[in-house]
């Protein structure tokens, strides 16, 4: 299934990327699977997406916890927590 | 329209008189407004970027404004929050609470703050003499969000 991340703020700046569509299996169906799939790409992004990293996850523009499951179509978008006001 | 995401500047007075407006059961506003500062962690700050998230700031803005209203014996509100750049001096944010009394006007426009600043996607990059840095977020903001859990009874 298909569907489109958005990386904003320092962890686009950390990744090179303000986002993409990418084509997943089935069984990484929730927001951590999908973190792990990406981390699994090293480099950049086994740095910015660390466990240990404190990062905010946002399913089709609500925020979202790492058990929330991801559908196709779905826009997910990651970012560092946030600093407004 | 409750929410704005603008880069131009605000005119708290304006905006006010805007939202109570003839409306008599008016008797209380209660006002905030962020400032950009000229340093931050120890170092001078010579500009400020706001970054945000279009589409999920103004849903998340405007859940916070909807809950306010339901938890607090509010009638209107309206919060303003600008991006782009900025420079000391310059105004971030306006938050605008109008009820009947003071107590209710007071803890809602608090409750806007502290969720914004927990729950709303926008983000500074600030210019210092050593560099652009993106700024951290504050224990102390998680903390200030904590204290309105769990949901207080709108019945006050």
């Amino acid at each position: 299934m298909k569907v489109k991340i958005l990386y904003l703020a320092s962890l686009r700046e950390q990744l090179g990327k303000s986002g993409e569509d990418v084509e997943i299996s089935p069984a990484t169906s929730t927001v951590a699977g999908l973190r792990t799939l990406l981390m699994a790409r090293g480099g950049a992004w086994q740095t910015a997406l660390a466990q240990g990293k404190v990062l905010r996850v946002a399913v089709n523009q609500e925020m979202a916890q790492p058990t929330t499951r991801v559908n196709p179509g779905d826009e997910i978008a990651f970012f560092p927590p946030v600093t407004g006001g | 329209m409750p929410v704005r995401i603008q880069t131009k500047d605000f005119d708290a007075g304006a905006e006010i008189a805007a939202l109570r407006r003839d409306n008599a059961k008016v008797g209380a506003v209660a006002s905030f407004i962020g400032v950009c500062r000229d340093a931050n962690d120890g170092d001078a700050v010579t500009k400020m970027t706001l970054e945000h998230y279009p589409g999920m700031t103004e849903r998340a803005l405007e859940k916070i404004a909807s809950e306010a209203k339901h938890r607090w014996d509010v009638m209107d509100v309206l919060v303003i929050h600008r991006v782009g750049e900025l420079k000391p001096t310059d105004q971030i944010v306006l938050v605008v609470v109008a009820g009947a009394h003071r107590g209710e006007a007071f803890a809602a426009c608090e409750f806007i703050m502290d969720y914004l600043k927990t729950r709303a996607p926008f983000w500074k990059k600030e210019e210092t003499p050593q560099g652009a840095r993106w700024v951290e977020a504050r224990v102390s903001d998680d903390e200030a969000a904590q204290r309105w859990e769990p949901p207080k009874s709108s019945a006050a």
